[in-house]
């Protein structure tokens, strides 16, 4: 049973689609007392860091999520949101990968959003097992987390290399989105049901 | 370095996909769903919907098939056709669209962009352009080609993406139909002056076309339509081509 965190964080219908095409049962949660519990729960995210995470904070979720011992994968926005920091907003997050989230810096050689089919490489983590370095997945963000020693999986984008994936302790997050990249997207969630 | 994107066309009409031939009716091509996961597994980086019904019937028609795309496919999709307020784009959203294309109702109303935007993010709002060259100028045209507007091409561009528009879709109603290629030059311009993402589209007949808009045109996108319903180009053979010819693609 997965657990998907249900706040202000857009486009949820892509992740439970996602879920519903694997077989995998799922609810929606906003109730801090399930998320500190669930076995398995994913912090979905489209849309502005900080209006995000001043949703968690009104429902109670930041002391929560940071409690857990049970695997939680952040996608996008919720990947950053797991960070120290973010210049969207300029809003502290939780605070559990070792990274700040800053912006790419616009040009007509660096467009942004950063958006489209990416490669990722360096990757380290059972979140990619079956899944060959190289590999295309779906990037769609303006703002990103550099590289720090959570890192475990790198993408390059114009002069910046940033992570793609990030993992601490029982934290995963993917600055992609697994439930919009194809197959390759299909074995990392399923890699991160099975864990 | 991010991949250049391939992207079919879906023009949909009470949940069928059609096609204009010769501008003397509509033939039904298939399935929305079915054939928008078959170009999924071809290979295909993402989709576009276009919803052509104009009628309240067809609207609602089109709204439930949108969840049933996104039920079905793992890659991003767009829908457009007639969205011309935030609850139409909402209620898109909720149903699972990735993205919205805003066209017309964006030249009557430019600030739906900002709305939508703010609202959503800008990776939600695509800026769908028609424009024609007219006395020199490439000119901004509403009602598939047909009404000249105030607004040149470019300036319309910059605007939109400075209004918060997350990606531009140009498509040159004088190339538009015809396969004879894409309006190379004007891609490269926009491509030049924007610091968003620029899909082509309109014109494509052949690989050799397609070739073209991604590397001499700068566009970070083409999209195309009746080659790909009609099975004149396999998107894998496609990609190969694109990736002989120093094209980086997924």
């Amino acid at each position: 049973m997965i657990t998907i965190v249900d706040y202000a964080a857009g486009n949820i219908k892509s992740v439970t689609s996602s879920l519903a095409r694997l077989g995998a049962e799922y609810i929606l949660s906003s109730d801090p007392k399930v998320i500190a519990v669930a076995d398995k729960v994913i912090l979905p995210g489209v849309g502005n860091a900080a209006t995000a995470m001043a949703d968690l904070v009104e429902k109670g979720l930041v002391d929560a999520i940071k409690g857990r011992r049970k695997p939680l994968l952040g996608i996008c926005v919720g990947m950053q949101l797991l960070c120290r920091h973010s210049h969207e907003g300029d809003v502290d997050c939780i605070g559990l990968f070792d990274n700040d989230v800053r912006k790419f810096i616009p040009s007509s050689q660096c467009k942004v959003p950063h958006m489209g089919w990416n490669s990722i490489s360096n990757l380290e983590s059972k979140l990619f097992k079956g899944v060959d370095g190289g590999s295309f997945v779906y990037f769609v963000h303006s703002y990103y987390a550099g590289l720090s020693t959570d890192t475990i999986a790198t993408c390059r984008y114009a002069d910046e290399m940033f992570s793609a994936a990030l993992k601490y302790e029982n934290f995963y997050g993917t600055q992609f989105h697994p439930e919009k990249s194809g197959d390759v997207g299909e074995q990392i969630i399923k890699n991160f049901i099975s864990m | 370095m991010v991949a250049k994107r391939i992207i079919p066309c879906l023009d949909v009409k009470n949940g069928l996909v059609v096609k204009g031939i010769n501008f003397e009716g509509l033939k039904e091509v298939g399935d929305a769903v079915e054939m928008g996961r078959k170009y999924s597994q071809e290979g295909a980086d993402e989709l576009v919907y276009l919803d052509i019904s104009a009628t309240n019937e067809g609207r609602n028609t089109f709204t439930e098939l949108v969840e049933r795309i996104a039920d079905a496919i793992n890659i991003p999709f767009t829908v457009g056709g007639g969205i011309s307020s935030i609850d139409d784009a909402s209620r898109l959203l909720d149903r699972g669209a990735d993205k919205v294309s805003i066209n017309s109702a964006a030249v009557m109303n430019p600030s739906l962009i900002d709305n939508i935007a703010s609202k959503y993010g800008s990776q939600f709002v695509v800026s769908a352009i028609d424009a024609k060259m007219i006395d020199g100028k490439w000119v901004v045209t509403t009602h598939a080609g047909k009404k000249p507007t105030e607004k040149e091409l470019y300036s319309w561009a910059k605007e939109v993406q400075e209004r918060g528009a997350g990606e531009i879709l140009f498509t040159s109603m004088d190339h538009d139909g015809t396969k004879s290629g894409y309006a190379v030059e004007a891609y490269k311009c926009l491509s030049e002056m924007l610091s968003i993402p620029v899909i082509a589209s309109g014109g494509a007949g052949c690989v050799k076309d397609i070739v073209d808009v991604l590397s001499l045109g700068k566009a970070d996108a083409a999209l195309a339509a009746s080659i790909f319903h009609y099975g004149e180009i396999a998107i894998r053979d496609l990609k190969l081509e694109l990736k002989s010819n120093g094209i980086k693609v997924r």
